[in-house]
C-alpha cells in the first residue's frame, strides 16, 4: 500500500500541474483575444469595412453649354439601354435571340456581349444595347416576361440640339482613354465621356462636376447587399457662351454649300457672335462611335469637314492685309495720308516686275485711293518705303500672325514673316520678298478668326482678343467691356485714315465692293476685299487676255476673302469671311460679308439681354 | 472467479447511481451545447436551420449516451478498454484503406448509416487502455523501460495511421494525449526529454516529406499575410471577423463577416471566431471561461477518485477535450496552424457531437463510481 500511495501521490501532484498548464494556456488564449479584440481592435474593424463596403461613384451629369440667350447648344438626354443579368436567365442564348427579334443586333455585338457574359460574375449586367428608341425600350417591355434575364435601365448621354451647327465651337464629347482615367477615377464610370475639342475640351474640368458615391453592402462574391449610403454627385458647371445660336444659324445659310469660314464679333469687346465653318460634322457621332465609313467619308472630304477652319484654317491675307501695311507705313511716317504713288499697271525692281491687279494702272493715287482700288503698286512701293519688320511689327499688333487670348483649346498661328525668320530659315530676306508682303501674299498666313480680330482691332483701337465664354457657374467672365481691354497706341489719325479708304471701298463709286454695301441706309459698312492666290500666276496666263481663274480646277482657284465692320460711324461688329477657292473676293466674300452685317446689325445681339422676339428659325422655317 | 470479486464491492442500485451523477457538471455541458445552439442560429442567417436544431437533437441524443455510459460499472470498461481500443484500431486501418475522401484527407468511415471518424473514437479509446494499462502497474514497473514499450507502441501506431490520412492536426492531438497519460501514470521526466530531444531533427526530416497542403499549412501559419488570397485567408478574415467584434461585440446576429460569407467554415471550425464578432471579447472570454470550467470540473473529477484507472480515465478524457478547446481557439486567432479540429458541443458535426458524449459518459462513470475498489490481484500483477 506505500507503494500505491506513492503513485497517487504522484498522480495528484501531476494532475494539479496539468490542471495549472490548461489554465495557463487557457489564460494565454485570453489574452490573445484581448490583443486581437480590443489592442488591435480599430485595425481590424477597418479591415472589415473594407471587406463588406465596396463605396461606388454615381456619374454626375455634364454641365450644360448655353449660348447667349440661353439657347441650350450642349444638354443631356435620357439614354435607354438595355443590359442583360446572367444569373435571371437559364440560356443567354435564348434570350438574346428573343431581344434579336425587337432590336436586330449585329453578330459582333452579339459576340462581345456572350464574351462579357462569361467574363464576369453572373449578376454583373452587361450592356446589350445603348441609345434605345422610346419605341424600341417600350416593346422591349411589353415582351419582358419572354426575355429573361434583360433589363431596360436609363442613364443620361450628351446631347446636341443644334448638331453641326456649332460643332467647331462647342466641341465633342468621347469615352476617355485608359490614359485619361489613370488621372481621374470618376472616368472610370461606365457612360462617362470627356470633352475633347472645343468648349466640350476646354472648359472640361467645370462641365465635369462631382461624382456622388453610394455605399454599398457586398458579400464575399461582390454581390451587393444592399445599399448603405448614397450622396448625390453635382453637376457641372454650366457655361454661358458669347455665341448667338440665331445668328450662327443666319450665317452658315449665308455660307450655303461653300467651304468656307465665317466670323463675327462684338468689335468693342471681342466676344465672338458667331463663328461658323462649312462642310460641318455631327458632333455626338463622337458620343457613340465614330463609324467607319464615316471617318472614311470624312478623310476623303477634300474640304475637310472636321477642322475648324475659324482658327485653323491658314489663308493669305491678300488685299485685306493692306490696311496693315497702310498702318505700319504710317506710323513710321514712310508715308503720309497726302502722298501720291503712281501705278504703271507694275513695279520694277531689278529684273523683275511686280504687277498690279489691274493691267492697265491706276495712275497717281493716295492712300484714300490706294485702299478704295486696292490698288497693288501703291502697296508695293508703300512696302518697300516701310520695310519688312515694320509691317510685320504693326501685323502683329494688330493680332495677325500672333497667338490670340481664346478659350479654346487650340489654334494656329500662322505667320507675318521677318528677316530674322527668314534668315533661321537659312535664306537671306529679299527686297522682292517684301514687295509682295505688301499685297498679303508671299509667306504670310492667317486664320479668319484672326482677320476678324484685326478688322476690330482698326475698328476700335483696342487691343480685343476674342473670347467665347460669357458665364461660367453663373458668374460673368472678365472682359466684356471695352475698357477692360487696352489701347494698341496707333495714332487715332492714322486709323481714321484707314477706317475711311475702308469705307470708300464699299461706299465710294468705283470702290473695288460695291456689292457689299447695305442695302439699309441707318447703316454704313466698311470692309476690305482679298483673293489669295493658292498657287503663282504664270506669265504665260498673265499675258492671255482671256485668263479667268475661275474656270482653274476647283482646288486651285484663289481663295475669296473679305473683311468687315459696321455701323461706320459706331463700329459695334466685325466680321471676316473666307470662301476657300471662292475665286473673287468682292463677288463673292463680299455680299456674303453683307448679308451676315445686315443680319447682326437687325438681330443686334450685343445690344440686347434678350434674344430678338423674331426667331431666324421661324423666319426661315 | 470475477462475479464473486464483484460481489465484495459496496453495490448500489440505479436509483443511487443516477444520484451520484454530478447534475451541475451535466449542467454545465448543456450551457456549453446552449451556447453552440446561439452561434449556429446566428450562423444560419437567424434561422434554425440548417444547424442549430439538428445541433439540439444531437446533443439530446448524446445526452442519452452519456447517461447510459455513466451507468455502466467502471469496472465492465476497464475490462472492454483493450477490446475496444483494438476495434477502434481496425477501424482506422479500415479507413486508410477504404475510407471516404473528404477534404483531400481520408478520415470518415460509414457505419450503419453513420459517418464516423475513427480517430475521434480512437482517442477515447486510447485513454482507455492506458488507463487500463497502467492501472495495474506498480510503481516499480512504470520505473521500467521495457513496461513502456506496449504502450508507446498502443500511441504510436494509430498516431502513424491518423497521419497517413493525413491528418496532421489529430495525429498530433493523439500523441500529445499519450504522453499526457504517460505523464500522469508517473514516468519519469527524463523519459519525455528523451523522447522529445531528437523531435526537431525527426520534424525537420518530416516536413521535407509532408503533403503539400500541409507544407501550406505549416508555411501560412509562419507568415498567414504571405497568401491572403489562399491558404491564409481564412487566418487573416477570422482575426478580421474577432478583432471588428472589439470588446462589446457587434451585437447577436449583426457580425458581417459570418454573414456575409468572408468567414469560410463559420458553422464548423470557425464557430468561435462567429462569437467573438457578434459578442465581443466579453463574450468570447466567457465561453472560455465555461471550457476551462469543464476542463478543470474533469481534473477534479479524476483527483477525487479512488482508483487509479479512473483517475487515469478521467484526466485522459479533460486532457482530451482541452486539447479540442485549445487547438480550435488558438487556431481561430491564427497562434497555431489551422487544422480541421472542431469546437466539441458548439461547432455543427454529429461525429464529434457522439465521441465527446461517449467521452463525457465514460467520464461520469468515473464519477458515480469514483470509491470502487477493483481487486487487489488485479492491481499488482
Amino acid at each position: 500500500m506505500r507503494r500505491d500511495t506513492r503513485r497517487t501521490g504522484v498522480f495528484t501532484r501531476r494532475a494539479l500541474l496539468l490542471m495549472g498548464g490548461q489554465t495557463a494556456l487557457l489564460a494565454g488564449l485570453g489574452v490573445r483575444l484581448y490583443q486581437v479584440q480590443v489592442a488591435e481592435a480599430a485595425r481590424y474593424r477597418t479591415l472589415s469595412d473594407e471587406n463588406r463596403i465596396s463605396a461606388r461613384m454615381i456619374a454626375p451629369p455634364r454641365g450644360r453649354i448655353l449660348d447667349r440667350f440661353g439657347v441650350v447648344l450642349a444638354g443631356s438626354r435620357i439614354n435607354w439601354r438595355a443590359v442583360l443579368v446572367a444569373e435571371q436567365t437559364n440560356d443567354v442564348d435564348a434570350t438574346l435571340d428573343g431581344f434579336s427579334q425587337i432590336v436586330p443586333l449585329a453578330d459582333h455585338e452579339r459576340s462581345r456581349i456572350v464574351h462579357e457574359v462569361h467574363r464576369h460574375r453572373r449578376f454583373i449586367p452587361v450592356m446589350v444595347r445603348e441609345f434605345l428608341t422610346w419605341d424600341e425600350m417600350a416593346r422591349i417591355e411589353v415582351n419582358a416576361p419572354d426575355l429573361p434575364g434583360i433589363v431596360v435601365d436609363v442613364g443620361t448621354t450628351r446631347m446636341y440640339p443644334l448638331g453641326e451647327q456649332l460643332a467647331h465651337v462647342v466641341g465633342y464629347v468621347a469615352p476617355p482613354t485608359e490614359e485619361d482615367v489613370a488621372d481621374d477615377p470618376l472616368l472610370s464610370l461606365p457612360g462617362i465621356r470627356i470633352g475633347r475639342a472645343g468648349v466640350e475640351k476646354y472648359h472640361d474640368m467645370a462641365l465635369r462636376g462631382r461624382a456622388g458615391s453610394v455605399q454599398l453592402e457586398v458579400n464575399a462574391l461582390g454581390r451587393v447587399i444592399r445599399e448603405l449610403d448614397r450622396e448625390e454627385g453635382e453637376q457641372g458647371d454650366e457655361v454661358g457662351l458669347t455665341i448667338d445660336a440665331g445668328l450662327q444659324q443666319a450665317v452658315l445659310g449665308h455660307l450655303g454649300t461653300e467651304s468656307a469660314s465665317a466670323v463675327v464679333l462684338d468689335c468693342r469687346n471681342g466676344e465672338v457672335m458667331a463663328m461658323a465653318t462649312t462642310p460641318s460634322f455631327d458632333p455626338s457621332l463622337f458620343n457613340s462611335g465614330v463609324p467607319q465609313a464615316q471617318w472614311a467619308e470624312w478623310s476623303a472630304d477634300k474640304r475637310g469637314p472636321l477642322i475648324n477652319k475659324a482658327t485653323h484654317g491658314l489663308y493669305a491675307p491678300g488685299s485685306t492685309f493692306k490696311m496693315a501695311v497702310a498702318l505700319a507705313a504710317l506710323e513710321a511716317r514712310t508715308l503720309s495720308p497726302s502722298d501720291r504713288i503712281n501705278c504703271p499697271g507694275y513695279l520694277d525692281l531689278g529684273d523683275a516686275r511686280f504687277h498690279c491687279w489691274r493691267k492697265d494702272g491706276h495712275g497717281s493715287l493716295d492712300l484714300h485711293g490706294g485702299l478704295k482700288n486696292s490698288c497693288d503698286v501703291f502697296f508695293y512701293e508703300t512696302a518697300r518705303r516701310t520695310g519688312i519688320d515694320r509691317i510685320a511689327a504693326m501685323a502683329n499688333r494688330l493680332g495677325l500672325g500672333t497667338e490670340l487670348e481664346i478659350d479654346l483649346p487650340t489654334q494656329r498661328t500662322g505667320l507675318i514673316p521677318t528677316r530674322e525668320w527668314r534668315i533661321a530659315q537659312g535664306h537671306p530676306w529679299n527686297l522682292g520678298d517684301t514687295i509682295v508682303s505688301g499685297i498679303g501674299q508671299g509667306y504670310i498666313q492667317v486664320t479668319p478668326l484672326q482677320l476678324a480680330t484685326y478688322v476690330a482691332r482698326v475698328a476700335t483701337g483696342r487691343a480685343i482678343h476674342p473670347h467665347f465664354t460669357r458665364r461660367l457657374a453663373g458668374e460673368a467672365q472678365p472682359g466684356d467691356e471695352a475698357l477692360d481691354w487696352p489701347l494698341m497706341h496707333v495714332a487715332e489719325r492714322s486709323l481714321a485714315q484707314v477706317r475711311q479708304g475702308m469705307w470708300a471701298v464699299v461706299n465710294e463709286p468705283g470702290g473695288t465692293a460695291p456689292l457689299a454695301k447695305l442695302a439699309d441706309p441707318r447703316w454704313q459698312l466698311a470692309g476690305k476685299t482679298g483673293s489669295a492666290q493658292v498657287r503663282r500666276v504664270s506669265r504665260e496666263q498673265r499675258e492671255n487676255t482671256n485668263f479667268d481663274s475661275s474656270k482653274l480646277p476647283w482646288e486651285f482657284r484663289p481663295h475669296a476673302l473679305f473683311v468687315a465692320y459696321a455701323p461706320y460711324d459706331a463700329p459695334r461688329y466685325a466680321a471676316s469671311v473666307v470662301v476657300e477657292h471662292g475665286n473673287a473676293g468682292a463677288a463673292m466674300a463680299g455680299p456674303i460679308a453683307r448679308d451676315i452685317m445686315t443680319d447682326v446689325l437687325q438681330r443686334d445681339p450685343a445690344g440686347r439681354t434678350e434674344p430678338p422676339a423674331q426667331q431666324v428659325a421661324e423666319k426661315t422655317g | 472467479m470475477m462475479d464473486r470479486r464483484l460481489l465484495r464491492e459496496p453495490s448500489f442500485g440505479l436509483t443511487s447511481k443516477l444520484l451520484q451523477i454530478s447534475w451541475l457538471y451535466v449542467l454545465l455541458l448543456c450551457a456549453l451545447a446552449g451556447v453552440g445552439y446561439t452561434a449556429l442560429y446566428s450562423a444560419a442567417g437567424g434561422s434554425p436551420e440548417p444547424y442549430a436544431g439538428r445541433h439540439v437533437m444531437r446533443f439530446a441524443a448524446g445526452l442519452v449516451l452519456l447517461i447510459g455510459f455513466a451507468l455502466v460499472d467502471i469496472r465492465v470498461i476497464q475490462k472492454l478498454a483493450w477490446p475496444a481500443y483494438g476495434i477502434c484500431f481496425a477501424l482506422l486501418a479500415a479507413v486508410a484503406r477504404y475510407g471516404h475522401v473528404g477534404k483531400g484527407a481520408q478520415r470518415w468511415i460509414e457505419v450503419g448509416g453513420l459517418q464516423l471518424q475513427p480517430s475521434e473514437l480512437m482517442k477515447i479509446a486510447l485513454v482507455l487502455a492506458l488507463a487500463s494499462w497502467f492501472h495495474r502497474a506498480s510503481w516499480e514497473r512504470i520505473g521500467n523501460p521495457l513496461f513502456l514499450i506496449p504502450p508507446a507502441i498502443a500511441v504510436l501506431a494509430p498516431v502513424g495511421l491518423i497521419l497517413k490520412e493525413p491528418n496532421l492536426g489529430t495525429a498530433m492531438i493523439v500523441a500529445v494525449l499519450g504522453a499526457a497519460m504517460f505523464f500522469a501514470a508517473g514516468v519519469r521526466w527524463w523519459k519525455f526529454a528523451l523522447v522529445a530531444l531528437p523531435v526537431p531533427l525527426v520534424a525537420r526530416f518530416a516536413y521535407a516529406h509532408l503533403h503539400d497542403y500541409q507544407r501550406a499549412r505549416i508555411d501560412t501559419f509562419l507568415d498567414p499575410q504571405s497568401d491572403p488570397l489562399g491558404a491564409g485567408y481564412n487566418i487573416i478574415q477570422s482575426k478580421i471577423a474577432l478583432g471588428s467584434g472589439g470588446m462589446w461585440g457587434k451585437g447577436f446576429l449583426q457580425g458581417t463577416q459570418g454573414h456575409l460569407d468572408f468567414l469560410p467554415e463559420k458553422q464548423t471550425d470557425f464557430i468561435f471566431t462567429m462569437i467573438g464578432e457578434e459578442f465581443g471579447l466579453v463574450g468570447g472570454l466567457a465561453v472560455m471561461a465555461l471550457l476551462a470550467l469543464i476542463v478543470l470540473g474533469g481534473m477534479l473529477i479524476a483527483l477525487r477518485c479512488r482508483n487509479q484507472f479512473g483517475r487515469l480515465v478521467a484526466l485522459g478524457i479533460s486532457a482530451n477535450f482541452f486539447l479540442y478547446v485549445f487547438v480550435n481557439i488558438a487556431m481561430v486567432m491564427g497562434a497555431i496552424p489551422v487544422g480541421g479540429v472542431p469546437l466539441p458541443l458548439v461547432s455543427h458535426g454529429g461525429s464529434a457531437m457522439i465521441t465527446v458524449m461517449v467521452g463525457f459518459g465514460v467520464l461520469m462513470s468515473v464519477h458515480v463510481h469514483r470509491d470502487v475498489e477493483f481487486s487487489t490481484a488485479d492491481e499488482h500483477r
